[in-house]
């Protein structure tokens, strides 16, 4: 899936992700796709129900090698 | 910088029925799933992802008459949150570790002395893991001890003996978990002590074990402190009670204080909800009323005496726990295999850990535990 930007967030533990996750979509313009890559396990609930509440769309996940993989719409 | 509160400080406000204010930034979901639990605790879940501009939005939600502690899942969440409270004037704490901590905290409590008449002064000691409602058991006697349904913090039981000056004998399990991955045979290892299953449950298992079969006894110390297994199928098929001293039944997960096992983590429900009853209605009421219930579970903190023990005479619970009251067999059978509650978390890969057959690390371990134990029906 082709991003906009790539943000790696591997080694971050809570809140971290969410904070530069956040940080990096900020500069994106709607519709645009960040693609997050993080270790953290808990990342996978929080980055959902954060991009839920803040109108963003995560549309696809992967796992590879124990790194989490995100593709999050911009709303 | 905000103050760290232990999960022992707060299992010490539960005991003491104090009153807390909990901020949990979790999710929803893990926050509706499984929260800590107190009589008078209060409680605000707002999403640490939710307060990333700042706290300003909840400072009229937060109490500032009573200590606020703010929790989340590992710890990091909840120092973020709790150190932007305090830039906002507040004074609150966050729970040291996370809910993992909490998961992981064994409160030693003594039940007191057996045999206060002898020169013996033998004693059962409970261990209350308060956030998931696992209760584990070391029955010491003159040195030695026993330990039934140890949890993998191992080296709890461990120090515990240790400080005690006591050599753990025999380990116990009375049957295949399905909520925790059990700590038994790692202290068997590590203590030389003999580590018994009962092998109908442990048909599967990649270890040696000794057969924890009906009427199996083990003597605690040089008198006669007797630990007697006494079989009691239903929440699985081997599942195994204990009476110690002629005092405590130890029922595993087939009788809890307020709740029943339930007898679908191992099988199909169907199959078992007989022998739960015939346990329950027939072999539990075939002993003293005197005995001194002692689960494996409990489920609500009020279960929880006021010294934080869960414990109950079995004449108490013959006559009000509502799982040993249904007249009707296919009113029990239908209570016990409909509406059951979900099942715990990770509860599969748990019991393969269990046999032996899958070997997770720690974190994975953390991660299979999360959750209350759900192993009752009420």
């Amino acid at each position: 899936m082709k991003s906009e930007l790539v943000l790696d967030v591997k080694g971050l533990a809570c809140p971290m992700p969410i904070v530069k996750t956040k940080k990096a979509i900020a500069g994106l313009e709607s519709g645009q796709i960040l693609e997050v890559h993080a270790t953290d396990k808990g990342a996978k609930n929080d980055l959902q129900a954060w991009a839920t509440s803040g109108g963003h769309e995560l549309v696809k996940h992967e796992e590879e090698a124990s790194v989490l993989k995100f593709w999050i719409q911009k709303g | 910088m905000a103050q760290a509160m232990t999960a022992a400080q707060v299992t010490k406000k539960i005991i003491g029925r104090e009153s807390l204010f909990i901020l949990d930034v979790r999710n929803e979901d893990a926050f509706q799933d499984w929260k800590i639990e107190g009589e008078n605790f209060k409680y605000l879940n707002i999403p640490y992802f939710e307060l990333l501009d700042g706290v300003e939005e909840i400072l009229d939600q937060l109490p500032t008459d009573q200590d606020v502690l703010v929790v989340c899942a590992k710890e990091g969440s909840s120092i973020f949150v709790a150190d932007m409270l305090e830039e906002a004037g507040r004074d609150v704490s966050y729970l040291s570790g996370g809910m993992k901590a909490w998961s992981e905290h064994l409160e030693p409590i003594s039940l007191g002395t057996l045999n206060e008449t002898g020169t013996d002064q033998g004693e059962v000691v409970q261990f209350v893991r308060i956030g998931k409602g696992c209760l584990s058991y070391m029955v010491i006697s003159e040195g030695e001890a026993v330990l039934i349904d140890a949890t993998r913090m191992t080296d709890v039981y461990l120090d515990y003996a240790a400080s005690r000056n006591v050599t753990i004998k025999h380990v116990f399990d009375t049957h295949l978990h399905a909520d925790h991955i059990s700590g038994g045979r790692d202290i068997a290892e590590k203590t030389g002590a003999t580590y018994w299953l009962p092998p109908k449950d442990a048909t599967d298992v990649t270890f040696d074990y000794a057969p924890l079969e009906d009427g199996s006894t083990v003597q605690v110390g040089d008198t006669a402190i007797e630990v007697r297994a006494l079989y009691s199928p239903g929440h699985t098929i081997g599942s195994t009670s204990f009476i110690v001293d002629q005092r405590y039944l130890l029922t595993g997960d087939i009788l809890f204080i307020d709740s029943i096992g339930r007898p679908d983590l191992a099988g199909l429900a169907e199959d078992w909800v007989g022998d739960l009853r015939d346990s329950l209605y027939n072999t539990y009421r075939d002993l003293s009323p005197e005995l001194i219930v002692l689960p494996a579970h409990f489920m609500i903190i009020e279960e929880l005496n006021t010294d934080g023990s869960v414990a109950e005479k079995l004449s108490i619970l013959l006559a009000n726990n509502h799982g040993l009251n249904i007249d009707d067999e296919a009113t029990f059978r239908k209570m016990v295999t409909e509406n059951l509650p979900p099942q715990p978390n990770a509860y599969q890969d748990i019991r393969e850990t269990n046999m032996g057959k899958q070997t997770p690390d720690l974190e994975t371990q953390q991660e299979m535990e999360v959750g209350p134990n759900r192993c009752a029906v009420r």
